[in-house]
């Protein structure tokens, strides 16, 4: 896509379509001969798997879709006879349901990566901007897919978080029966729901492929934050980087695969085995594992609009990041303070995911009473989840910001290939020579 | 990668066209992975296959005393119309009569209803040309007239004329006692 081009068409025919649609050009130069640079590591491979797992998602989806009937009559058991009787129905409805959790591990993994080692940085701001639609797209994917079966947890936790449009002042309840397309989550939200859960997986496919372009243009980020500089610090795609994503791929499958075979109910809740009942909410409502953290921000603050405004704030911080971050040098590699703080932020996000699985009056260390702190325990949930709100937000404006001012970072090689280089002794002569060829 | 990286000598595994090491792993690996996605199809094949449940509804019962002499009537068995028809002494000898005549689907009657119960015809009320429900009455030999294209059964269900290359299709079914029958 950039640079020129080293596709040569060799048959007649290849001549022939490539004036016409040159459609294997598109392909050599982007999958086979593209220059990447040559130190990525496995915490590049995410990407790849995240292809894979869309295409994996829209698959069993299409099939699931065969067989679910969008009913709030029939939705329940439609999803009991795709277990039951359906041939090999338990197999792709496990496959979706536990490559839901799959894409969001892999997503999170691709972006803690990319906070990681600044590839959000210019020239790459649009490719993250990209990155976070996706990632936006897929939270809302996920959530009207939750509702499709009908059990109690669908139900209830649709009606939580369309609830939570109602926060908005004046225009918020009118929006929330909009929704709804009634007074309560019912039919013709189930129906909408649906509708949307087979749309958006598509566009977010469309997406992904202006993320793949964003990519493109610029080339890779690699692990030393230094930028190509010349033909020397890449190596063609394939089959270096074919080779090591498909070896990635094999081992996350094998992951996958043990949730899919061995505990496919795991990560989801017992209670949504049982069908919705608008007459009765089950004691202690929680979104999928992969949406906590949000869930734990909502419920952070006491104020219902507030609560509303710092959730989607977390989000919205993400589009901002590439201008609040000030620091030249990308990859935390040379920025040892800026990592620490990072491996904080890590932390304060799984601690916000646990807050968000408990209720948040629970005590946080069982049988220490602690004492009342305002409105709440200082020793509940909910303070515990306070701070690491606060600290995910002041990571972004205040931690991100003033580092790279104040920070000393460690010396930056000149190009990707200096460090290896100037260590002869492991870099043999002949090292980089060309393996995919015969011999 | 290490033949290469070491790079002291000639690779003594290589020596002009002939197939090496690597060539193996590549046909290998292949051949493995085309297993893989084989292996991985058949559940998305088979699942468009008819489900456990559907499969669990496809034999039906049916009382013939609900028949009267003359009467046909028409059930749904696997979504298809089945007709149960308890023919008259003069449709019987009427198909008897046929059963040498000039047929292009050549079957006598004895042949299309149980030994001993010749007045009931159970038959799959689907023409054999292009799927549509034929009508009782119509046609020139007393039997059934397919609106669509005009194809003509006879008393015993038989192809007489127009487009349709078979009789209608006399389905599985057994007699459980004197007036109840099991299809399918």
């Amino acid at each position: 896509m950039s640079g020129h081009s080293t596709y040569e068409p060799k048959t007649g025919f290849e001549r022939w379509l490539d004036s016409r649609l040159p459609i294997l050009r598109f392909a050599q130069d982007t999958m086979v001969s593209f220059p990447t640079p040559k130190n990525l590591n496995y915490w590049w491979t995410f990407g790849g798997i995240l292809a894979m797992m869309l295409g994996i998602q829209i698959v069993t989806g299409i099939i699931l879709a065969m067989h679910y009937v969008p009913h709030v009559d029939y939705a329940f058991n439609s999803v009991e006879r795709i277990m039951r009787d359906v041939n090999y129905g338990w197999l792709v409805r496990y496959t979706h349901a536990n490559g839901a959790s799959m894409f969001f591990l892999a997503v999170y993994v691709h972006m803690f990566r990319n906070l990681y080692y600044g590839s959000y940085k210019a020239p790459r701001e649009v490719l993250w901007i990209l990155g976070c639609i996706i990632y936006i797209l897929m939270m809302g994917t996920a959530f009207f897919g939750y509702v499709l079966p009908w059990g109690q947890m669908s139900f209830h936790g649709a009606v939580v978080i369309t609830n939570l449009i109602g926060a908005i002042p004046l225009v918020g309840p009118s929006i929330t029966t909009w929704l709804w397309g009634g007074f309560a989550v019912d039919d013709p939200t189930l129906n909408r729901f649906f509708s949307l859960h087979y749309l958006l997986p598509f566009v977010i496919a469309g997406v992904v492929g202006l993320h793949i372009w964003a990519l493109h243009v610029p080339g890779n980020n690699n692990p030393t934050g230094v930028e190509v500089k010349s033909k020397e610090d890449t190596v063609p795609f394939h089959p270096y980087y074919t080779v090591k994503d498909g070896f990635a791929i094999s081992v996350f499958l094998i992951l996958y695969a043990s949730f899919v075979f061995f505990m496919p109910n795991v990560l989801g809740d017992a209670i949504n085995y049982v069908q919705a009942n608008p007459l009765q909410t089950p004691l202690h409502i929680v979104p999928e594992w992969y949406l906590l953290p949000f869930y734990a921000i909502l419920r952070a603050v006491p104020n219902k609009l507030m609560g509303v405004v710092a959730m989607g704030g977390a989000l919205i911080t993400l589009f901002v990041l590439p201008w609040l971050d000030t620091s030249k040098v990308k990859s935390m590699r040379y920025r040892p303070t800026a990592r620490l703080y990072f491996f904080i932020f890590i932390l304060a996000c799984l601690v916000l995911g646990v807050c968000g699985a408990h209720a948040p009056d629970d005590l946080v260390i069982p049988g220490f009473s602690g004492l009342q702190f305002l409105d709440a325990n200082i020793n509940s949930y909910v303070w515990l989840s306070r701070i690491g709100a606060l600290y995910y937000f002041a990571y972004f404006y205040v931690i991100t910001p003033l580092l790279g001012l104040t920070e000393t970072p460690l010396p930056v090689p000149d190009s990707i290939s200096t460090p290896v280089l100037s260590h002869p002794a492991s870099a043999p002569t002949g090292a980089a020579a060309s393996p995919e060829k015969r011999g | 990668m290490v033949d290469t990286v070491a790079g002291a000598g000639p690779d003594p595994h290589v020596s002009g066209d002939d197939p090496n090491r690597r060539d193996f792993i590549h046909i290998a690996a292949g051949v493995a992975a085309l297993g893989v996605v084989g292996g991985l199809a058949w559940p998305f094949i088979d699942q468009m296959n008819p489900a456990g449940d559907t499969l669990a509804l496809a034999s039906i019962e049916f009382d013939l005393s609900k028949v009267v002499q003359g009467q046909q009537v028409v059930v749904k068995w696997r979504g298809k119309p089945l007709f149960v028809r308890y023919r008259t002494p003069a449709e019987i000898a009427a198909a008897i009569k046929d059963d040498h005549a000039d047929l292009r689907d050549p079957q006598t009657d004895e042949a299309r209803h149980k030994p001993g119960k010749a007045q009931y015809l159970v038959l799959i009320g689907v023409c054999t040309h292009l799927g549509c429900v034929p009508t009782f009455g119509g046609g020139d030999y007393g039997g059934w007239l397919c609106p669509c294209h005009g194809s003509v059964y006879d008393t015993s269900g038989r192809i007489r004329r127009g487009p349709a290359p078979k009789n209608l299709e006399v389905p599985d079914y057994s007699f459980l006692s004197d007036t109840k029958i099991k299809v399918g």
